[in-house]
């Protein structure tokens, strides 16, 4: 450290005392959110007893042996026997059979699991896909072209998100009956593509705007068409915006449950409402719930860490201009 | 190469004519100046050529063609912006090989590294070539914008303002060398600047821009000495030129219809006494090393004048003061002989 005769002093950088609060307070912050994954992670490897112990059971190997009685309970559906017919059986072949024997009962088959988490990996990824997309040409007319009636065409677009979208719920309901496209794939993708591409043009929006016109009129007098122009120019400087939208697009269309639980019930039924239902099977199963879960943060940890240097510049884009 | 014509050419931006009936024509190997200052149409001009903007009324003319309904990338021009437009993606060789690689003109590779290196040893930046185009300095961002309308053998050379964000030496160099380039090029530029100096130095001819009307055109010499009107009269010339009312000047032969009288600052003849036509008192001296600009008072008109600085004059020294070459206007402004 200089001493007092130091002239070495910012005034904008943070002073060490500042950043130290900063830092507790973000520590502290990060402790209360990941309490409960912390939970949700513990309860996926206890046994169902040890689940709804009381005083519960916190520190694993200490306080309870783990056990992957959750995840066979997820990936599997069972069926009660009597003790007569589980002693006339051969010798269990997996850790999950022996489990599930132990609990006087047998493994008839695989869950539904599976095909759930596929339903929302094609579902999330499939609207997110499509709302960017529609949002990044939308974005893109509205930022550049003379479009008639500009202003109202975007207050109608923002609009649709001034209240909950649950609150036509009914109408969506009755009208996807009507179409067909009640628990089907193809609806939920078009239900959560029309709830983000509102989100997606406004943001998009912003950092179309951001990138001067310039570069595509030298792009087009350099021998590009105004859509290669596009293509080469406009879409590269926007990548970090492109990669902001879709990660909140996919969070939401990858977290939906109240229309998923109004309008799929079958074959188009994503994770969220399933992982709930497995309460039913014989009682409380929290273990199993707390694996489902667990194992569907997986894929938005990925793709948002992937994608986080992208992500962090694209929320504080158009604060610090270059 | 080619010539650019422009006909009875006009573009409105909602409420705001920016450009009435243009009509010029840029002869083949011809450097064209467009002056005027910041919201007169110069810009706007070279985008109607460049065919960033179609004309509400008039045509344009490349080579002959008739390329009022083309777009750009059809019209053979290049433009080389004020604000660079360096794409911040791309490293500085692939933006000055951006217009090669187009799918109107797909060039070999080997033949766009060699066009690449020809001009970035021209621009002096053949050591930046695998910076990204952010890296670079103001004057080096500028030198690679100018490079990316080079890379390639266009109709036509189209620059706004394309030294008007650099520092004064560099501006200076870069214009001579820009003057040089089309020379030997025998490149048909059309160049907008407010500069007078640029105008002056790089012009075959200039052509002054007001209020998007083009005001007069004519070689650098003839619009510095004949102005068609006051308002081209004050574009050029450093101290600007002084205008005066008639009457300061009883004594002089003018046209009947003559209101103010213009004086350029060297056409002024300063003399210690009053034996000039009129007789003035030394208000206030600027020194500028090589010169001194003399604020004489005469009546209450402050005319400025350019004398050697060994004339010895002093603040409140009696002078005469005589005209040389006058020019008359009216009182519209109009020049009258």
């Amino acid at each position: 450290m200089s001493g007092a005769l130091s002239t070495a002093h910012s005034v904008v950088a943070p002073s060490g005392r500042v950043k130290l609060l900063a830092g507790a307070i973000v520590v502290l912050y990060a402790l209360v959110a990941l309490v409960p994954l912390l939970w949700i992670g513990l309860t996926s490897i206890k046994t169902p007893p040890d689940s709804i112990s009381y005083p519960p059971k916190v520190v694993p190997f200490v306080h309870f042996e783990p056990s992957i009685e959750g995840y066979c309970n997820l990936f599997n559906t069972r069926s009660r026997q009597t003790a007569d017919y589980l002693a006339s059986l051969p010798p269990a072949n997996s850790a999950c059979e022996e489990i599930t024997r132990s609990r006087s009962m047998v493994v008839v088959g695989p869950s539904n699991y599976v095909p759930r988490f596929l339903n929302s990996l094609i579902i999330a990824f499939g609207s997110t896909l499509l709302s960017v997309g529609l949002g990044t040409c939308a974005a893109y007319a509205f930022s550049r072209f003379k479009v008639p009636m500009k202003d109202d065409l975007l207050f109608f677009i923002l609009s649709t998100r001034m209240m909950p979208p649950i609150a036509v719920a009914i109408p969506i309901f009755l009208m996807y009956r009507e179409l067909g496209l009640s628990d089907t794939r193809l609806g939920m993708i078009l239900l959560y593509t029309s709830v983000n591409v509102s989100l997606a043009v406004w943001l998009l929006k912003g950092f179309i705007d951001e990138i001067p016109r310039e570069y595509e009129e030298a792009a087009m007098i350099d021998g590009y068409t105004r859509l290669q122009a596009f293509r080469k120019v406009v879409l590269p400087q926007a990548t970090t915006g492109i990669v902001a939208t879709a990660i909140f697009c996919l969070i939401f269309a990858w977290n939906e449950y109240a229309f998923a639980v109004l309008l799929t019930s079958g074959t188009a039924q994503t994770a969220p409402p399933f992982i709930p239902i497995i309460i039913g099977e014989g009682g409380q199963d929290w273990p199993a719930v707390a694996a489902g879960t667990t194992l569907f943060l997986i894929p938005i940890l990925i793709f948002t860490v992937l994608l986080r240097k992208h992500l962090l510049r694209g929320i504080t884009f158009g604060a610090v201009r270059k | 190469m080619a010539e650019i014509t422009l006909a009875q050419v006009s573009k409105r931006f909602g409420p705001v004519q920016a450009v009435t009936d243009l009509s010029l024509t840029i002869a083949n190997g011809e450097f064209v100046v467009l002056l005027g200052p910041t919201g007169a149409g110069k810009t706007t001009s070279l985008r109607l050529v460049a065919g960033l903007e179609t004309p509400d009324d008039g045509r344009v003319f490349i080579g002959g063609v008739d390329v009022t309904g083309l777009p750009p990338a059809a019209r053979d021009v290049t433009f080389v912006f004020q604000q660079y437009s360096l794409y911040p993606h791309l490293s500085v060789f692939d933006n000055l090989a951006f217009p090669l690689r187009s799918p109107t003109r797909r060039t070999p590779e080997d033949e766009i590294r060699r066009a690449v290196g020809e001009v970035a040893r021209l621009l002096r930046i053949e050591d930046k070539l695998q910076n990204r185009a952010t890296q670079l300095s103001g004057g080096q961002m500028q030198r690679v914008a100018i490079g990316r309308a080079l890379v390639r053998r266009p109709a036509v050379y189209l620059m706004d303002e394309p030294l008007s964000s650099l520092d004064a030496k560099l501006r200076s160099e870069l214009r001579i060398e820009l003057k040089h380039i089309q020379q030997d090029l025998g490149a048909t530029m059309l160049y907008v600047t407010h500069d007078q100096t640029e105008a002056m130095t790089l012009a075959t001819r200039i052509g002054v821009i007001n209020r998007g009307r083009l005001v007069q055109i004519g070689t650098p010499r003839s619009i510095y000495e004949d102005p068609a009107d006051i308002y081209v009269a004050t574009r050029l010339g450093s101290p600007g030129i002084n205008l005066l009312p008639r009457a300061l000047f009883p004594t002089l032969e003018a046209p009947a219809a003559a209101a103010t009288i213009g004086v350029r600052t060297e056409h002024l003849a300063i003399a210690k006494g009053q034996n000039g036509a009129v007789t003035g008192k030394v208000d206030w001296i600027e020194r500028l090393g090589d010169q001194n600009h003399l604020h004489i008072d005469v009546n209450r008109q402050q005319i400025v004048s350019l004398v050697d600085p060994d004339e010895g004059l002093g603040v409140g020294d009696e002078v005469a003061v005589s005209l040389h070459k006058p020019l008359f206007f009216a009182a519209d402004g109009q020049r009258v002989r």
